[in-house]
């Protein structure tokens, strides 16, 4: 008698040989990614990683003049690697990456794990170029390609029970310095957002910057970005996504909760505990510039405001 | 290289050049900056990296100044005083770079937004306190000056001390994660401070010990 150990693979399952190839495609472009910066011959020869005229979102700041890619590149907070944010470029790059799948639990109908490329595979990936502030007092323009993070999350089903979602950022501790020691936070590294906020327009998975694939340091493969909140929001390197009854304890609220809040719009009339919020230098703006006014909401108050009409910021920072 | 070297180092032995020898060295960080800012060597953020390295090289000549006095008593030097003098005069000139670099090289005189900034940030405080100091300290230099607070410049200068510690709460104040460098700052200053702690100790036990004994 044969006693199947395993089951065979239903048809459904079985990848579609056309799709199989665009997963390939889509590995070697990741691949590509990772000597980016190291081998710019080798990009020109290959010349293929990037997405060349993606559609523009609406919601893209058309208008506004991206940083210069190389500033973006080398200015992270990457505290798994390094506190120093040049040293993350170099850190980052035996972080493994291929291949990366996602976690989605918690109040949804559908969870499970799901493959980046098969996630990647039925979004259309639009730019959106963004103003990106952190929390320390400098800002920036990014133009992130990516999708809505609420195309990910229908894919799971949420249940009318989910109020809040919770992101929680890949571990390595062989490749990340800072875990290994123990070192500044709680890891892993956990972002967290009301539902509402979550599954906003505005709010995206960026796998890529500047037609390109995310390098990185910058959070490859695929990070969170929501541009109306400071930078620690947006986590990086993402593995899990849980959806929760209640708000989640994140990593930086965790640690200093007198500084961190758990939503973290960048307001400019709210002091952080030990600096002003007011202004914020622009990367690549020269000497004897002026630093720039910070904005509520980091400019995106007409599309988010409503979200917070009866709280008292200053309460829910 | 190595002959360059020895012969500074015979020109610091020597007792002649010593003086320009140092002050030229004390002039080294900001022509490294210079250098720096030339090549644009300071990275995605070099306002902000500018600001900090002027602010360091206050703090470190704070630190040297600070630790003039236990080596000379350590070595068995004297007539250092003169170099105490110098590298704090250098710590006031770096702190001076410090502030101009932030009201004109990252604010442009924008005084609305700099005021706010050090209104709402304590961190900033706590480096005006270390300034006003270091500046009152760098003003009152002169020998003539020197001459007319008389009794009152030794107590003037003590508040050096002070200058140390909120310097060092200044930069630790401002920082997210990575306290490494501040926390070796606040060790230094806390074995050059503790030092005169330990002095004054010892000379107060021995100055009781030579109280003449009396029976009860």
């Amino acid at each position: 008698m044969i006693i199947k150990t395993t089951k065979s693979i239903p048809s459904h399952e079985i990848t579609d040989e056309k799709v199989f190839k665009e997963r390939r495609t889509l590995i070697k472009s990741l691949l590509a990614a990772t000597v980016v910066g190291n081998s710019h011959s080798l990009m020109a020869q290959t010349n293929s990683v990037k997405w060349e005229n993606l559609a523009q979102s609406e919601l893209s700041a058309k208008t506004l003049t991206p940083t210069p890619e190389k500033l973006v590149k080398d200015y992270t907070n990457y505290y798994e690697f390094s506190f120093g944010k040049e040293d993350s470029t170099k850190l980052a790059q035996p972080l493994v990456i291929d291949p990366w799948s996602i976690e989605i639990s918690g109040e949804v109908e559908n969870a499970g794990k799901f493959n980046l490329e098969d996630i990647l595979s039925k979004q259309t990936l639009e730019e959106r170029i963004y103003r990106f502030r952190c929390v320390e007092a400098w800002s920036m323009v990014v133009p992130w390609v990516g999708f809505p993070l609420v195309n990910l999350l229908n894919m799971a089903k949420p249940l009318s029970t989910a109020n809040f979602v919770k992101f929680t950022t890949v571990e390595q501790p062989d490749v990340m310095p800072n875990l290994r020691n123990q070192s500044v936070l709680h890891w892993p590294y956990t972002e967290g957002l009301r539902i509402d906020e979550a599954t906003h327009p505005l709010t995206i998975l960026a796998v890529g910057m500047y037609g390109d694939v995310l390098p990185k340091q910058n959070g490859a493969p695929l990070r969170l970005i929501v541009p109306w909140k400071y930078g620690f929001k947006s986590a990086k390197a993402i593995v899990k996504i849980e959806l929760l009854k209640k708000a989640p304890l994140t990593s930086w609220n965790k640690s200093a909760p007198d500084e961190y809040g758990f939503y973290a719009n960048v307001n400019p009339s709210i002091p952080h505990p030990r600096w002003s919020q007011n202004s914020e230098r622009l990367l690549g703006s020269g000497f004897f510039t002026s630093r720039r006014q910070t904005e509520l909401f980091n400019g995106y108050g007409d599309q988010v405001a409503h979200l917070y009409n009866d709280m008292d910021l200053r309460h829910f920072f | 290289m190595m002959e360059q070297i020895s012969t500074l180092l015979t020109m610091i032995k020597s007792k002649d050049h010593r003086w320009n020898v140092i002050f030229t060295i004390c002039l080294l960080p900001l022509l490294g900056l210079l250098i720096d800012i030339i090549f644009n060597n300071l990275g995605s953020n070099p306002i902000q990296a500018l600001h900090i390295r002027l602010g360091d090289w206050s703090l470190r000549f704070l630190g040297i100044t600070l630790a003039v006095t236990p080596a000379q008593t350590i070595m068995h030097w004297r007539g250092m005083a003169e170099y105490r003098k110098l590298f704090g005069l250098y710590s006031f000139f770096y702190a001076t770079l410090h502030i101009l670099t932030y009201i004109i090289v990252d604010n442009n005189f924008m005084w609305g937004m700099i005021w706010t900034d050090i209104l709402e940030s304590p961190y900033i405080w706590f480096g005006v306190i270390a300034y006003v100091i270091v500046f009152l300290l760098g003003i009152t230099t002169p020998n003539a000056i020197k001459k007319m607070l008389g009794k009152n410049w030794k107590k003037l200068h003590r508040f050096i001390y002070l200058a140390g510690i909120v310097g060092v709460i200044h930069y630790f104040w401002q920082l997210k994660g990575n306290l490494a460098e501040p926390l070796l700052y606040t060790l230094i200053l806390f074995f050059l401070l503790g030092f005169r702690a330990l002095v004054e100790f010892t000379r107060r036990r021995l100055s009781n010990m030579m109280m003449p004994k009396r029976m009860e």
